[in-house]
């Protein structure tokens, strides 16, 4: 649906200031229908790359293509009407303060020169979609945050668009309206098919509604794929950093001091055991006691849900030889579950 | 005070509104749009055009530094040109138009600035073109400092169009400085400052009142 190739974007020097890369390599390709999230902390440059995608922002280099078309080459008129199918939703959701609830939705179709009866009946099923029928006739400063956002979205909706671009639209809320708003952005998804991109420095929305994940520093995105994957496996530090307060996957300090990276004499392996999908569920540590013999201390385990599916790790202390804890560890993989070594320790401490 | 002073204090009054209703509105006719395209093509903004913005801000300073009865004077053979006469209330009506538009040119251009940029960014990412933003997004947004901007300008208008009176342009300032000043009538002079503040109050009460209409930011929740 959207495919980002090789796009650069560089501010140039203000004053005396040195040019500033704002974003560089960038390539992403994101799927019809998919909610797409892009994470980083300020300054990673995911707004504009955000930007990029109906070219509020201009790439250096490089080419964007929404639905078969390649904006970077449109005229300023065809880039309007390629603008009409996508929508976006901001922050500060950026709604006309003259404008009633009503008009704000029916703001789009103005611009497109929808017909007056026409616009009535598109905007009232909109309203109702999202919950804000008895609005109507409100001004944005009669509302709360969360409707507000709420008449955003239905202004995004308004023009029917195939892709929905979300600037931080839950990060000026309280975690309850952004629950509210993610579900709401969900159901719209399912329900319309709508592909959303949406940007975000709370790993919560990513974890809360997005299919795929790319996570940006520096202008650049130095990890991506499906969230389940980016939950259970980050790579790089920046992506552990976002993902471990959510998803404990660490271990209580006073064990980690006292791991030893090799194996001495006396010492016992501690194990970490991740558990995904419909794994994490099995019993597979009552099968390695009983089949194998080898006993497993517990020293820590979470588990969790990401895209409503479980998510569980388990560090444990294997008590046994080598053989027994080999043998465990094929077992483990031969279930498709994630076993790493990550130390030793001195057996009974 | 005899009938024939009220006589002349109604006249002098029905002047002044002439003056200032006339020119005010050709001013807000020649302002308003100049103020738009001040505030779209600065740097940065919609259709930035840096040398056009240049030359109308120029154009717009230079009227605005002249003192106003210096401007009244030195534009006599303009207001000859246009009026006909370079005396009486039609011919007052060309210096304080002159003095007026840009006025009003700098208040839009203010209001129109004050408008929160997401809102811009929000009409360019539904595709409206420049002309849209301007008219479903700038101009309504901009509307309640632009109500209070454009009373500013008639109170101004109403203080200016005193100095008029001294090209014999008529109005309740010439009444003031003829009768009350050159002829020693304190009763006119007190009389013509207290339509003059009354009329002052009426302006800017209506003005407040139609900017607070217009005004949907504050409403309570």
């Amino acid at each position: 649906m959207i495919t980002l190739t090789n796009l650069q974007k560089t501010f140039p020097a203000r004053g005396s200031g040195v040019p500033v890369q704002a974003l560089a390599d960038i390539d992403l390709t994101i799927g019809r229908g998919e909610i797409f999230g892009i994470i980083g902390r300020s300054g990673a440059g995911k707004s504009t790359l955000l930007r990029t995608i109906n070219l509020l922002e201009k790439p250096t280099t490089g080419s964007v293509t929404v639905d078969g078309v390649e904006m970077t080459g449109l005229s300023a008129a065809e880039l309007r009407q390629a603008r009409h199918s996508i929508g976006m939703i901001f922050q500060h959701f950026n709604l006309l303060s003259s404008r009633t609830v009503f008009d704000n939705v029916a703001l789009p179709l103005e611009l497109a020169g929808v017909p007056k009866a026409e616009i009535r009946t598109a905007v009232e099923p909109l309203l109702d979609l999202v919950g804000l029928s008895d609005k109507r006739d409100r001004y944005p400063a009669e509302l709360s945050g969360g409707q507000k956002q709420r008449v955003g979205i239905a202004r995004a909706l308004a023009s029917k668009p195939k892709v929905l671009l979300s600037d931080e639209a839950t990060s000026a809320l309280d975690p309850e309206t952004t629950t509210q708003i993610l579900h709401l952005l969900a159901d719209i998804n399912r329900r319309l098919g709508l592909t959303i991109v949406l940007i975000t420095h709370e790993i919560g929305v990513i974890k809360e509604i997005c299919h795929k994940v790319a996570v940006m520093e520096g202008g650049r995105v130095i990890e991506q794929g499906p969230v389940f994957g980016i939950f259970a496996h980050p790579a790089h530090p920046t992506t552990r950093s976002f993902v471990d307060p959510v998803i404990n996957r660490g271990m209580p300090d006073s064990l980690k001091e006292r791991l030893s990276p090799a194996p001495q004499p006396g010492t016992n392996p501690v194990l970490r055991i991740t558990f995904t999908g419909e794994k994490a569920t099995s019993p597979v540590i009552s099968a390695i006691s009983r089949d194998l013999g080898l006993d497993l201390n517990i020293w820590h385990g979470q588990v969790d849900e990401i895209q409503g599916a479980p998510f569980g790790t388990l560090v444990v202390e294997a008590l046994g030889d080598e053989a027994k804890v080999a043998s465990a560890v094929e077992f483990l993989k031969s279930n498709h579950l994630g076993v790493e070594v990550l130390g030793h320790v001195p057996a009974n401490h | 005070m005899s009938p024939q002073i009220i006589d002349l204090l109604i006249k002098g009054l029905i002047d002044t509104l002439h003056m200032v209703a006339v020119s005010g509105a050709i001013g807000t006719l020649i302002g308003l749009p100049l103020g738009v395209l001040l505030a779209v093509t600065g740097r940065g903004e919609l259709l930035q055009n840096l040398t056009f913005n240049r030359i109308i801000g120029a154009v717009v300073n230079m009227t605005r530094s002249t003192p106003f009865i210096i401007l009244v004077v030195a534009i006599i053979p303009f207001t000859r040109l246009v009026a006909g006469t370079s005396i009486g209330t039609s011919a007052a009506i060309v210096p304080l138009t002159v003095a007026a538009a840009p006025f009003i040119a700098r208040v839009v251009e203010n209001a129109i600035r004050e408008v929160d940029r997401g809102l811009i960014e929000a009409a360019q990412a539904m595709g409206a073109t420049p002309f849209q933003i301007v008219r479903k997004v700038l101009l309504p947004e901009a509307m309640p400092a632009i109500a209070m901007g454009l009373t500013l300008s008639a109170v101004s208008l109403i203080g200016y169009s005193a100095m008029v009176g001294a090209v014999g342009g008529g109005g309740l300032g010439d009444l003031g400085i003829r009768y009350g000043y050159q002829r020693f009538l304190p009763e006119v002079m007190l009389a013509v400052v207290v339509v003059l503040i009354v009329l002052v109050q009426l302006v800017q009460s209506t003005g407040d009142w139609i900017a607070r209409r217009v005004n949907k930011r504050n409403l309570k929740v």
